[in-house]
Parts: C-alpha cells; sequence; structure tokens
C-alpha cells in the first residue's frame, strides 16, 4: 500500500476541490439565469473535458505549462521551476478537467429553482446577496454537493491527464491511480489490488452518503 | 390619493392606463392572456416594459420618460404568486421573517408572530410549506406579504390552487384583513364571481387592452361593449337599428319587435341586456300599455342551475334568436315554465345596452 501516493491523492483532491467550487458555482450560477447568444458555445466549451480523451487535454495542458509557452516561463520565473511535472501543475491539471463535473450539477441546481421563487425574494426586500445566501443557495445546495462529490472522487481516479501533465515523481505527483498502474506494471498485484480496493471503498462510500443526504434534503423540500 | 398607472408594451401586447383607488380592492378581471398579471408584476417592478409610469401618490416607482425604474426589493409590495412560491427550506416562521431582514433582529420574532396571527395560522409557525394544505400556504404566503406594511398588496390568482369551500373561506378572511390593514390591493382573476364578491373597483382587460374600469358593481352589470359583454357571459347580443323618434326619444328596432331605448345616433347597432334583466310577465296579470317592452316568444329549453333556472326563448319573428332569461327557482315554482309554451318577456329601455362597436359579423 503506498500511503504517500494515497494521501498526495487526497490532497489533491482537496485542494481541487477548495480551488474549483467558488468558481463552479459563479459560472453555474451565471449559466442558470442568464442567456446569450454566445452561450451554448461557452458551455460545449465547459463540458469538453467529457467527451475529449485524458491524453488530448493532458497533451494541450502540458503543451501550455511547458517553458516555451508564456504560462509556463512566468510560472518558471515566479516559482524557479516548470509548472508541468510539479503538484501545482496537478492542481491546475485537475481543476480544468473537473470543470464540467462541478459546473453542470450546480447549474442544473440553480436552473430549477423557480423563478417566481427568486421575484418573492425581491418582493421581500432581499439585496442581491440576501437572496443569493438565504434563497438560493441552500435551494441549490443537493447540486452544489453531488458537484463536490463528482469533483471530489473524480480526482481520486483520474489517471491520464494526471501521467501526462504530472508524470510519476513520488511526493510530488505520484497518485495512488498512477501507483496502482505502477504496481501493477511491475507484477505487484497484492499492492495495486489493495489500493484498488481501497479507491472503490472511498469512492462508493463518499458517493453514496452524499446521495443519501442529497435525497433527505429533496424530500424535505418537496411540496406535498 | 390614487395608484396612477400608464403601462404599454409591444410584445406582449400591453396598452394600459387607469387610476386605482388607494385604500380598496381593485379586480384585474379578463381571461387568460389579457395582460392582468403582466400588469401586477409591472406595478411590482419585476417587469420592465417598453413605456410604463407607475405613481402612487406624490411617489413614483417607475418611469420610463426619466429612466426611473425602483428595483422590487425597494417598492412597499406585498406579492402573492398564484403558486405562492414560499421557499421551501424555510418554515411558516422563518419564511414571514424572510420579509423583516430590515427589521432589528430582536423584532422580528414578534411581527412575525402578528402576521401569522393576522393570517391566522400562528400554530403552524414550526411547519414546513410541504407539511401544510394549499389553503394554509396561502395563508403563510398572504402573511410573508403583509410582513413588510405594504402600501399595494398585489394578489396573482391567489385562489386558483384551492377548493372552493377553502376559497370561501379565504375570501372572508382577506375581506376581513384588508378592514385590519386597511392597504390597498390588487387582485388578478378571471372569475366573475370572485371580482364580484372581492372587490369594490374593477378593470376589465382583454388582449392587453383595458376595455372598461369603474365600480365593480356597476362594471359587471353593464358592459359597455360587445366584447366587454361576451367577456362578462352577456349571452343576449343581437343585431338592431336605431331610429330617432320625435324629441329626444329613441326606438329599437329588433326584427319586428320595436323596442324603447335610449341612443343618441341613428344607425346599425349591436345590443343585449343582461339574463337577469330579461322579466317574465306573469300570465295571470294583464298587461297594459304601461308595460315597457313587452317581447313575446316560446320557451324552447330550461335548465336547472343551483339557485337558479336558466331559459332560452325564441322571440316572434325571430325563429334564429334565442334570448337567455335568469330566473330564481321561487319564480319558477310559482309560474312553471316548460318547452313550447308561450311567454311574454319584458325588455325595459333602461336596461338595454346598446353598443357602439358593431360587429356585423355576428348573428342575430
Amino acid at each position: 500500500m503506498d500511503w504517500q501516493a494515497i494521501t498526495l491523492s487526497l490532497e489533491l483532491a482537496v485542494v481541487t476541490l477548495a480551488v474549483l467550487l467558488p468558481l463552479a458555482i459563479a459560472a453555474g450560477y451565471l449559466l442558470a439565469v442568464t442567456s446569450w447568444r454566445a452561450k451554448p458555445w461557452f458551455e460545449g466549451l465547459l463540458a469538453l473535458p467529457l467527451v475529449l480523451p485524458p491524453t488530448v487535454i493532458g497533451f494541450y495542458l502540458l503543451v501550455a505549462m511547458g517553458g516555451q509557452s508564456w504560462l509556463g516561463q512566468w510560472y518558471e520565473r515566479l516559482a524557479g521551476h516548470t509548472l508541468a511535472f510539479s503538484f501545482a501543475g496537478l492542481v491546475v491539471a485537475s481543476v480544468i478537467f473537473n470543470i464540467p463535473f462541478a459546473v453542470q450539477p450546480i447549474q442544473r441546481a440553480f436552473e430549477t429553482i423557480a423563478p417566481d421563487i427568486r421575484e418573492a425574494a425581491q418582493c421581500c426586500g432581499l439585496t442581491f446577496r440576501q437572496a443569493f445566501l438565504r434563497i438560493e443557495l441552500p435551494l441549490a445546495w443537493p447540486g452544489i454537493l453531488s458537484a463536490s462529490v463528482m469533483t471530489f472522487a473524480h480526482t481520486l481516479g483520474e489517471f491520464g491527464v494526471v501521467l501526462m501533465v504530472g508524470g510519476n515523481i513520488p511526493g510530488e505527483t505520484k497518485t495512488v491511480a498512477i501507483a496502482i498502474y505502477d504496481r501493477a506494471q511491475a507484477f505487484d498485484l497484492a499492492a495495486a489490488g489493495s489500493m484498488s480496493l481501497l479507491l472503490l471503498a472511498i469512492s462508493l462510500v463518499t458517493i453514496a452518503v452524499s446521495y443519501g443526504y442529497a435525497e433527505r434534503l429533496m424530500r424535505r423540500r418537496r411540496p406535498a | 390619493m390614487s395608484i396612477e398607472l400608464e403601462l404599454r408594451n409591444g410584445g406582449p401586447r400591453l396598452d394600459f392606463s387607469t387610476s386605482l383607488p388607494v385604500g380598496k380592492i381593485t379586480a384585474l378581471l379578463g381571461p387568460s392572456g389579457s395582460g392582468k398579471t403582466s400588469i401586477l408584476r409591472a406595478i411590482a417592478g419585476l417587469l420592465r416594459l417598453d413605456h410604463e409610469r407607475v405613481r402612487i401618490g406624490a411617489e413614483t416607482w417607475s418611469d420610463s420618460r426619466q429612466g426611473l425604474h425602483l428595483p422590487a426589493r425597494l417598492r412597499q409590495v406585498g406579492f402573492v404568486s398564484q403558486h405562492y412560491a414560499l421557499f421551501p427550506h424555510l418554515t411558516v416562521r422563518e419564511n414571514v421573517e424572510t420579509a423583516l431582514l430590515a427589521v432589528p433582529p430582536g423584532d422580528r420574532g414578534e411581527r412575525a408572530r402578528a402576521c401569522l396571527a393576522l393570517a391566522q395560522i400562528e400554530r403552524l409557525d414550526d411547519r414546513y410549506p410541504r407539511e401544510i394544505s394549499g389553503g394554509q400556504r396561502q395563508r403563510v404566503a398572504l402573511a410573508r406579504a403583509i410582513a413588510r406594511e405594504p402600501r399595494v398588496l398585489l394578489l396573482d390568482e391567489p385562489f386558483s390552487s384551492v377548493d372552493r369551500t377553502t376559497r370561501g373561506q379565504l375570501y372572508v378572511e382577506l375581506l376581513r384583513l384588508h378592514e385590519r390593514i386597511a392597504a390597498t390591493i390588487v387582485v388578478v382573476t378571471h372569475d366573475l364571481d370572485e371580482a364580484a364578491q372581492l372587490a369594490s373597483h374593477l378593470c376589465l382587460l382583454h388582449d392587453g387592452r383595458l376595455l372598461q374600469a369603474g365600480q365593480a358593481r356597476e362594471e359587471l352589470a353593464r358592459p359597455r361593449s360587445e366584447e366587454a359583454a361576451r367577456l362578462l357571459d352577456m349571452a343576449n347580443v343581437f343585431d338592431g337599428h336605431i331610429e330617432l323618434a320625435t324629441g329626444r326619444r329613441s326606438v329599437l328596432r329588433w326584427g319586428p319587435h320595436v323596442l324603447r331605448a335610449k341612443h343618441p345616433a341613428a344607425g346599425a347597432v349591436r345590443w343585449g341586456i343582461a339574463p337577469g334583466n330579461v322579466l317574465l310577465v306573469r300570465p295571470d296579470k294583464p298587461w297594459s300599455e304601461q308595460l315597457e317592452n313587452p317581447v313575446p316568444g316560446i320557451v324552447m329549453e330550461l335548465i336547472l342551475l343551483g339557485a337558479d333556472a336558466l331559459v332560452w326563448l325564441a322571440p316572434e319573428g325571430l325563429p334564429d334568436a334565442r334570448v337567455q332569461m335568469r330566473l330564481p327557482l321561487r319564480a319558477l315554482a310559482r309560474h312553471p315554465l316548460a318547452p313550447g309554451q308561450a311567454v311574454t318577456v319584458c325588455l325595459r329601455g333602461a336596461d338595454l345596452m346598446i353598443f357602439a362597436d358593431r360587429d356585423s359579423s355576428q348573428g342575430t
């Protein structure tokens, strides 16, 4: 059991969630309540990680983070090392790759709030901030929870993009998915099996608990 | 003091200009798509129109010429939408307290309890909206709407989702509440009976236009156009011809019948009479020349409808025309009628409504 890889994966999942969730709530809300001509293109762009092979996304990210790109050069000047093959690079890649898993459930959750609920909040004298924090955010909570769980579980299990952008540096970029692949390649099936089982258990428990909680929440809010 | 409204829009079409009395209940009456809800939402500030001017007393809430549009949260309105729009994740008390965020936190609970008591639901304060009935939800929405002490309370078909018995109770409670809070209430409805029971002022709308406005009882009884007559469920609308007689008198020629009527101009017209104003002449009472506008006819159909009977007559000389008469059942018990029976009805000149907008395509 590669505990270092497991810890790194959990760390990556938590940081990815912390960075992505506020952005996803803002993007999901704006996409839910606004309508503009280029919106389908923007939504399509955000959904690309769902359809593109992880290696394609990984390749573009690798190019974008490399020493030849302005982003890579800027980061290297700032941090003293390249963004690619670093934990920070993994976080950037993970955030981008998880965008659809985070944004879409949140967007759908905000879309299901009936317009007359928003209007009732206005007629109650609530400011935008008050209405968002007291009415819209709590009502969208099941979707936000679902987005968080999907992002967390998906980050734990992500392989292709992580391999392309991060490689296999123990303690820096070697996540549990890479470690499993590594152990399987070395015919250490016991280690690969135990880590796979642990990953499966963490993912299943997280998803089942969140689904159960979301269902209870929805049942409480459903009109009679 | 009054509420001055000028609301015009291209799509959806709206052309509405009137003033509503302050402190009274006004009904916006009209069929679906007539613009009632748009008017309500424009007053609340939830809808922006091409041209809008909403003034309440000396205060202007919106004036498109001046580029003024006060957001809904800054207008002193209470709004009850058709499906109540209660916040499902908050309890009844929390729903009401949400409208009281401007009040110091220590006073909110007491104010909320007072509003719940006014709406007679103080015992439900810890329940969630899904745990209470439709009528109770309506009361919660009302309690939440009055919590901000609105100058105008806007109700968008608030009784459409509750059963008839509950609706009757809610009418009484709304009128009682109106007496206590003395706010101006504007209620949207497509139900004539509801408008008659609740409102003292009425605006009749069709296709985004105001057809007529005024005292509810008067407006419901006397449509000023054929269009209004049809919306007010007045079945008796016919073609006729006005002839000016000597002096200031005029007569309405309707087939072979000549009826005394008041109208300033001669020519073809459409005219109508409310079914309740078609008077049955008692057969046992010899009618003299004093009887105004007698029209003989044959009873074609009779239907009992609650406490009334609806009778359709074919007037003499007009076999295709049907005059609808509404009689109380007790009158029918005294003077039984049956299809095929010859009767005489009286159409008093004061009850005849001559419409200016004749549409010659309509039947006799």
